[in-house]
């Protein structure tokens, strides 16, 4: 068979409304297509269901194995992955193996992306779909060339006789065209979506593809300019529509001046709905011309929000609105009332925006009479079409989202949202509109990872050791706005239109959970959720953002934990190894990140010379996440006059189990770290009292190039013994902890809040200098 | 108002009918479909609309369709193809560099301005080039290394021709 062009295989529309569009690999003329085809309008659209064999594969005559995931790809080479895990059960070149992604008429629900779960836990119906297809393409073969299935071996899509290597017979033969039909069991729903068949998946002991580092599929696409990303699907008759959001939270566009976009060619209209407003346009610079020229009288703003300075003296205030004892062993209380060493420490962590790379894009096509079609780079295409449903009052079967690949989304950042734009507009218009979000759309007004505030206190007896830990946390609920945009109130368009939002649900900064379970004999964690500033439409609503609750709870965990060693003078390794309980693989990421960094077991601080103008130090933080370990180590030089702190190097130690593609989750482990270290030093989002003013990449600063540290190491610990866990997130947890632990290793100071900016650092190495 | 405008963009002359202020990335992305200069900011703090103009690299969010008429305009689909990658393309591909790549037009695009003017970048040139450039995902450890890799083959390719010019 002739190889395959080295270029992404996904196929992500297949034809709808009267549209197709896709790739053309034909020759030369490697370009995304759109083509007008007579398709008739359809009537309805449901999703497969996966007890059916070919709702998750099928064979092609062309020997394509073409593959349907209700997963998607945002940016972390989970297609790759998944070509890897295909291809090793059905015996295939993983070039051979093309997708169709999160398409709710083509792909099963698989709950889309979220939690680090696309690989431990949305890849199991795809191996054993796989497996049951090797099984019965074999049982086919059997038949065609007349020897038992025991005695065929396959290589590479050819199935032939042991020791006969001339009997032979392709899949595409095999198969091709017409459906391996077989019943699956299902079990599970959503993320925990799975099939059986009858045939049984590899040992991972023999695994040849899985292991390997095969190349990121879409990479020679996406840098030769082939591909195809959300903004740039373009369907017939399409229109351009950009939002324009309040002037602040709550408030009314009194007066709309359509006069005031005299003279912008091609305006088609003004679509005010509540509190929300768009602009539709012929074209994109007339839509961008109209949203900044149209003149709204808004209503003042409700003064929903503190001033900024009063944020964390607002939660520690505020009535909780729920409160969850997350663990009581003993009587921690009464062991501290009583002790004679105490450490007491408070941590604060602030709003964080997703701020994505591409601020939101999405089209919509509204059909009345049909099926509206959806085109968006939401995680969780399924989730999307009911909420997309509910907003248009359509059933969720008149409902067709096309996932397309948006860029790296991390969490429910916004695209959801943008999909909810799309779908007003173009049903107020009545033709397809494409709605281009502006970058403060994403930034300032996407939905946020939420603040969170921590008290800490330990009890240590004479010998140094921890006897009680109390651990208090609240926070905003990172499920206000569910990761699941399944009903209208959830996107932010519909809100603002005066739809509610009653799907959020409370959601704690967790003990033991999103940071390490440490143990002690007295031990108590009670977390509270603070209640949202403004129920409806509110910049500064809670959602989840990378590792949700995880950097926070860590950095308040970690850092404490780094207290208590220097409080009695322990090296901040050998004291958490004592606290850690039999956990081995805790063990033997902290093992392995002192022997990698040459870390210098003594305790913190480091006392630097008095009149340095730049000190060093070093820091480690342990995280563990749904079975994933990560310890880091970050080596920090600190300025004295600036109160800048640049990591000059970081050494990770990761183990998520069975390693897919090792070269790949090193990709992967080295954007978070770069990512999270941005969180740590720089990202905060501000607001007055009505309003987001982190707008742009000015107004709320991200890692540039000059961040970067001058040394990266990442040790991955392989543990073919183990199901693949979750990468996509742990490793973005325990860096401000460690940058933090440096901080103070360094300096002698402890800064207890996030980011770690050159104000903050600056200040408080300031007081404490004073003191 | 509307207005003619000619644009010469990877050697290829269009006309094209537009606001003679609308930037050039809308004209290149809606009027041409070249796709690959992004919209990321719209306000030049990204880096993700960049093209070369008369070799420099610009922000084609922020420039105005008059101001690039005439000019010789390079956009990343008229770097390299499948077959004959730039040097920057194929040492980007090989770093496996990006995680969602939504950025990589500007990393790719000022990578290539950069070697241009400075074949042999040091760290804190390189890293003073980019400094203007977002990356969200964190690519960018594997960006200095891709780049590193460009200048170095680019390097060698020229002192190859050299050595044949001089053989
Ligand atoms: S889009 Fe032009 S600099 Fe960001
Ligand atoms: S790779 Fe996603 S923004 Fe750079």
């Amino acid at each position: 068979m002739a190889a395959k062009l080295p270029l992404s295989r996904r196929e992500f529309v297949k034809g709808t409304g009267g549209l197709l569009i896709g790739f053309s690999l034909a020759d030369s003329a490697i370009v995304p297509q759109l083509l007008s085809a007579a398709v008739p309008p359809q009537a309805a659209s449901t999703t497969p269901s996966p007890a059916r064999l070919d709702a998750w594969l099928r064979i092609e005559k062309d020997e394509t194995i073409r593959v349907f995931t209700g997963k998607a790809e945002i940016g972390m080479g989970v297609e790759t992955a998944y070509s890897q895990i295909v291809a090793e059960e059905l015996d295939v070149a993983p070039a051979r193996v093309a997708f169709v992604m999160g398409d709710t008429a083509e792909t099963a629900d698989q709950g889309g992306v979220g939690g680090s779960t696309s690989v431990a836990q949305g890849a199991k119906p795809l191996r054993n779909a796989s497996a049951t297809a090797r099984f019965l393409l074999l049982q086919l073969a059997a038949t065609r060339l007349g020897v038992p299935p025991d005695q065929l071996e396959v290589k590479d899509g050819i199935v032939s006789v042991k020791g006969d290597p001339s009997k032979h017979i392709s899949y595409g033969e095999l198969a091709g065209g017409t459906d391996l039909n077989d019943a699956l069991n299902v079990s599970g729903a959503g993320f925990g979506l799975n099939v059986q068949g009858a045939g049984k998946p590899k040992d991972p002991a023999s695994y040849t593809v899985v292991g390997t580092s095969l190349p990121r599929v879409d990479m020679p696409a996406k840098i030769l300019g082939h591909f195809t990303y959300i903004t740039d699907v373009r369907v017939p008759g399409m229109l351009h529509g950009r939002v324009i959001r309040p002037a602040g939270v709550g408030a009314t566009p009194a007066t709309v001046d359509e006069k005031s976009l005299q003279g912008i060619p091609g305006v088609v209209k003004v679509v005010v709905k509540g509190n929300f407003v768009g602009v539709v346009a012929e074209n994109e610079w007339s839509a961008i011309r109209a949203a900044k020229a149209l003149k709204i009288g808004w209503s003042a703003p409700v003064q929903a929000f503190p001033e900024r300075e009063d944020l964390y003296r607002h939660m520690r205030a505020a009535t909780p609105k729920a409160t969850r004892v997350m663990a009581n062993q003993g009587d921690a209380a009464a062991v501290l009332a009583t002790a004679t060493k105490k450490v007491e420490s408070s941590y604060e962590w602030p709003f964080q925006s997703h701020a994505s790379m591409g601020p939101g894009c999405a089209v919509a096509d509204f059909q009345p009479a049909g099926v509206t079609t959806i085109w968006s780079g939401a995680q969780k295409p399924h989730a999307l079409q009911q909420g997309i449903a509910q907003l248009l009052n359509l059933s969720a079967d008149k409902v067709h989202v096309i996932w397309v690949e948006d860029s790296g989304s991390y969490g429910r950042g916004g695209y959801e949202d943008t999909a909810g734009d799309a779908a007003l507009l173009s049903q107020a218009v009545g033709r397809p509109v494409r709605v281009q979000w502006m970058r403060a759309d994403m930034t300032a007004w996407g939905a946020k990872g939420p603040a969170s505030v921590f008290d800490l206190s330990a009890a240590l007896d004479a010998a140094g050791s921890v006897t009680a830990l109390q651990y208090t946390s609240r926070a905003f609920s990172g499920t206000e706005i569910l990761p699941q945009p399944n009903s209208a109130g959830n996107l932010l368009g519909a809100q603002l239109s005066g739809v509610a939002n009653t799907t959020g649900a409370d959601e704690f900064a967790v003990w033991g959970d999103m940071a390490p379970r440490y143990e002690f004999p007295n031990l108590h964690a009670v977390g509270y959720v603070v209640p949202t500033f403004y129920a409806t439409g509110s910049p500064l609503r809670g959602t989840h953002l990378r590792d949700p609750g995880g950097p926070a709870t860590t950095f308040a965990v970690e850092s404490f934990m780094d207290e208590l060693a220097a409080s009695v003078g322990a090296d901040p390794i050998e004291f958490r190894l004592k606290y850690i309980g039999n956990d081995a693989r805790a063990k033997a990421v902290l093992a392995s990140v002192a022997e990698h960094a040459k870390w210098d077991r003594r305790p913190s601080p480091k006392k630097p010379a008095a009149s340095a103008e730049v000190v060093a130090g070093r820091g480690v933080a342990l995280a563990i996440r749904n079975g994933t370990y990560v310890a880091t180590v970050a080596e920090v030089e600190v300025a004295r006059r600036t109160g800048l702190v640049h990591v000059k190097r970081i050494v990770c130690v990761h183990d998520c189990g069975l390693i897919v593609n090792p070269e790949g989750l090193r990709a992967v482990i080295s954007a978070n770290l770069m990512q999270s270290l941005g969180r740590a030093l720089k990202e905060e989002v501000t607001f007055n009292r009505s309003n987001v003013t982190s707008v742009d990449w000015t107004t709320y600063p991200v890692t540039r190039a000059s961040d970067v540290p001058e040394q990266i190491d990442i040790v991955l610990l392989n543990r073919p013994d183990l199901p693949p866990g979750g990468a996509g997130e742990p490793s973005s947890r325990p860096t401000a902890a460690a940058i933090a632990n440096a901080v103070f290793d360094a300096t002698g100071v402890r800064v207890r809040q996030a980011p770690l900016s050159p104000a903050r650092v600056k200040a408080a190495w300031g007081t404490a200098v004073s003191a | 108002m509307n207005t003619n405008t000619s644009l010469k963009v990877n050697g290829q002359t269009h006309a094209v009918s537009a606001d003679s202020d609308c930037p050039l990335l809308y004209v290149l992305r809606d009027d041409l479909a070249l796709h690959n200069p992004r919209f990321g900011c719209g306000l030049g703090q990204c880096g993700a609309c960049t093209v070369i103009v008369d070799g420099r690299a610009v922000r084609s969010c922020l420039l105005p369709l008059s101001r690039a008429a005439g000019k010789e305009i390079v956009t990343l689909e008229g770097l390299g193809t499948l077959e004959k990658p730039h040097p920057v393309q194929a040492a980007f591909i090989a770093e496996q560099t990006f995680q969602c790549g939504y950025c990589l037009n500007g990393w790719v695009m000022s990578a290539k301005a950069l070697l241009d003017q400075n074949p042999n970048p040091s760290d804190a040139e390189m890293r003073k080039a980019f400094e203007s450039l977002v990356c969200r995902c964190g690519s960018h450890a594997r960006i200095f290394s891709a780049v590193r890799r460009a200048a170095a083959s680019m390097r060698a390719a020229a002192n190859l021709s050299d050595a044949q010019r001089s053989a």
